[in-house]
């Protein structure tokens, strides 16, 4: 089945004016607060300088860290398992439910599972996933996938989750206080933790030098099902990994500022031991990462900390939405890591940009978002056969530009016939520049004609 | 061949050549670190009360709860009616009202306290109470998070937790709610040298 574009899926989504202006209002918001949060710091550049060159010294010792981090979590009492994918993740983790003669599980936002389609995984097997991060248990009610990665769902107003609400967990018609909602989640989720045997989270940062690792929430979901549940899961991605725990300063300080402006979450957990009578696992997960270090190009894209800030400044992701990327992290820096996975599939993603620099100006670990779009493109161009009409239309400018004669000459035809192109023609179905567009108005004479009329002595 | 040795062996061929490890960043100290702090925690939707003597704390809880609620303290100035080094299962923790703990030591920049295992006796205390009070000492008063690293071992126990705040989302339109599935409330006891 042929996947959809990037602008096929935002088509969807732009579809509803007013909605997409909220969507992109209230991510410029969450923006603004980021800035007025890195304003706040004097040191913040120096900041991003050293987050940015410690995940370089860790890019370039990852094999020596992981085996220092195993050894460590190891000593500690803790399980550690590898996985070269997402299919081999989601065996550990049954294989540890079935062990543990786990029913019920309670999971905390964790990017990595739902980049390993884990729940999808584990319901097929006869469980009952409860994700307990609010946004999320919200889209997980609505059968939809995270639109955002710190802020999942993002994309749904109060009234829609009240309609959610009320048909899952009963609340009334109607409503829409998030006040009173969250509080009829809380009572709810808090039923869940209860009972859960196993709880699953994701890991913002393990730290080689202990063999421990950090999880932060807000809600402190990740608190509550692994501190009553008997079985913990940790689940993360080989390039989590930071050198020593003193790291955490410049990271922890970085990471909630970039997302939403917090100064830090609410809380920031740091696991080294499982409790008394009780197991802790880490598996950690390579799919496709280490085939992305391999690309020089595009290894930076790995020193990634998932804070999402990135997502709400673009211009294109703020209109278009989430889910029009089709990929579990949506945005610049998801449409840089999908290619990877696969380069037919997520072919239209770079494209989706308008290379402002607008994300690389705000990642804390100083990725190079929009160049690697660039490159992506490139890459895309020379490998797929891309759009037929595209790929001719760039040839010929390639050329018009070239070749100052034909840029004058092209300029002198366009200028007429924009003057006597008859509408029905720029509006047509094939001219698809046409579709949201209007023609400007035709100035008499190019640039240049002007200049060297006036200027030119 | 495991998958360990696997992805191990993808790493070799295929890792950039080696960046130094950075230095560990230190900044100057500030001033005014109560204020300061106080600025942190109720950015993050906590309350600050700074008192002489912990009299002060014990006279809050008596004016704020009463005898039928559960309330489980481990600050010795203060008589909790749950005694939770007698649990051994922390679900029985499930209907404590209020839990009052002692922090290690408070980050002005952005109010978190540093709170390990050994102050909470269980790991889930300070989250399924459905309101906490932390005590911290100013003399524990640091500027920075690199400072608050510097000084904690997050090695030394099991578990340990940077807490800023209670329990909030704003995950419905983003308007923000104090109270997800933690504690409803944080109220930090600052005690002046």
């Amino acid at each position: 089945m042929k996947l959809k574009t990037h602008a096929e899926e935002a088509a969807e989504f732009i579809k509803d004016d007013a909605r997409t202006h909220w969507h992109d209002d209230t991510l410029w918001h969450v923006r603004s607060n980021r800035d007025r949060s890195a304003q706040g710091i004097p040191e913040w550049e120096t900041l991003r300088d050293t987050a940015s060159a410690t995940k370089d010294y860790v890019l370039s010792h990852i094999d020596e860290l992981l085996e220092q981090f195993e050894a460590n979590a190891k000593a500690n009492g803790v399980e550690v398992l590898w996985a070269k994918d997402g299919k081999e993740h989601n065996q550990h983790v049954y294989r540890i439910l079935q062990e543990n003669k786990v029913k019920n599980i309670v999971k905390s936002k964790s990017i990595l599972t739902e980049e390993c389609g884990l729940n999808h995984y584990l319901e097929k097997k006869g469980y009952d996933v409860v994700d307990t991060d609010l946004g999320e248990r919200i889209i997980q009610f609505a059968k939809q996938t995270p639109s955002h990665i710190v802020l999942p769902a993002i994309h749904l107003k109060k009234q829609d989750i009240g309609d959610i609400f009320h048909n899952h967990i009963g609340t009334k018609a109607g409503a829409s206080d998030p006040n009173y909602l969250t509080e009829a989640a809380r009572q709810h989720l808090r039923k869940k933790f209860v009972q859960a045997n196993a709880a699953i989270t994701g890991v913002n940062f393990g730290i080689a030098e202990t063999g421990g690792f950090v999880v932060c929430t807000n809600e402190g979901n990740a608190d509550m099902g692994t501190h009553l549940a008997d079985v913990h899961i940790a689940c993360m991605g080989i390039e989590k990994l930071i050198p020593r725990a003193a790291d955490l300063g410049v990271f922890l300080r970085l990471l909630a500022r970039s997302a939403t402006g917090q100064s830090i979450t609410n809380y920031s957990s740091h696991f080294h031991r499982p409790a008394e009578g009780k197991k802790l696992y880490i598996i950690l997960v390579d799919n496709g990462r280490t085939d992305q270090l391999g690309r020089e190009d595009f290894k930076n894209s790995l020193k990634c900390i998932r804070c999402g800030a990135c997502m709400n400044t673009c211009p294109i992701y703020r209109r278009s939405g989430g889910h029009s990327y089709n990929y579990t992290v949506p945005g610049p820096i998801g449409s840089i890591l999908s290619p990877g996975r696969d380069l037919k599939k997520y072919s239209s993603l770079p494209f989706a940009s308008t290379l402002c620099g607008s994300c690389s100006d705000v990642c804390p670990v100083k990725i190079n978002i929009h160049e690697q779009l660039y490159k992506w493109r490139q890459v895309i161009a020379e490998n797929t056969d891309m759009d037929r009409s595209k790929k001719l239309s760039m040839k010929v400018a390639g050329m018009t530009f070239g070749k100052p004669v034909l840029y004058d000459l092209a300029g002198k035809v366009a200028r007429t016939a924009l003057k006597i192109t008859p509408k029905s023609l720029v509006y047509s179905s094939i001219n698809v520049w046409g579709r949201h567009r209007d023609l400007p108005e035709v100035p008499k004479e190019s640039f240049k004609e002007w200049y060297k009329k006036n200027r030119k002595q | 061949m495991t998958s360990k040795e696997a992805i191990l062996g993808a790493i070799k061929k295929n890792k950039p050549a080696a960046s130094p490890l950075p230095d560990l960043l230190k900044f100057s100290d500030e001033t005014n670190l109560i204020e300061r702090y106080e600025k942190g925690l109720t950015g993050n939707g906590g309350k600050l009360q700074v008192v002489d003597t912990l009299e002060e704390l014990d006279a809050f809880v008596k004016e704020n709860y009463t005898n039928d609620q559960l309330i489980a303290s481990l600050v010795d100035e203060v008589n909790g009616n749950v005694d939770v080094s007698k649990i051994s299962n922390p679900h029985d923790l499930e209907h404590v009202e209020l839990a009052i703990l002692n922090g290690e030591l408070g980050v002005s920049e952005n109010g978190a306290i540093w709170m390990p295992e050994n102050n909470v006796v269980h790991r889930v205390l300070p989250f399924i109470a459905q309101h906490l009070i932390i005590v911290i000492r100013e003399e524990t008063l640091l500027t920075n998070m690199h400072q608050a690293y510097e000084k904690v071992n997050v090695a030394d126990g099991g578990y340990g937790v940077f807490i800023a705040g209670p329990s909030k989302t704003a995950d419905i339109e983003q308007s923000l709610v104090i109270g997800a599935h933690g504690p409803r409330s944080l109220t930090v006891f600052l005690v002046k040298k």
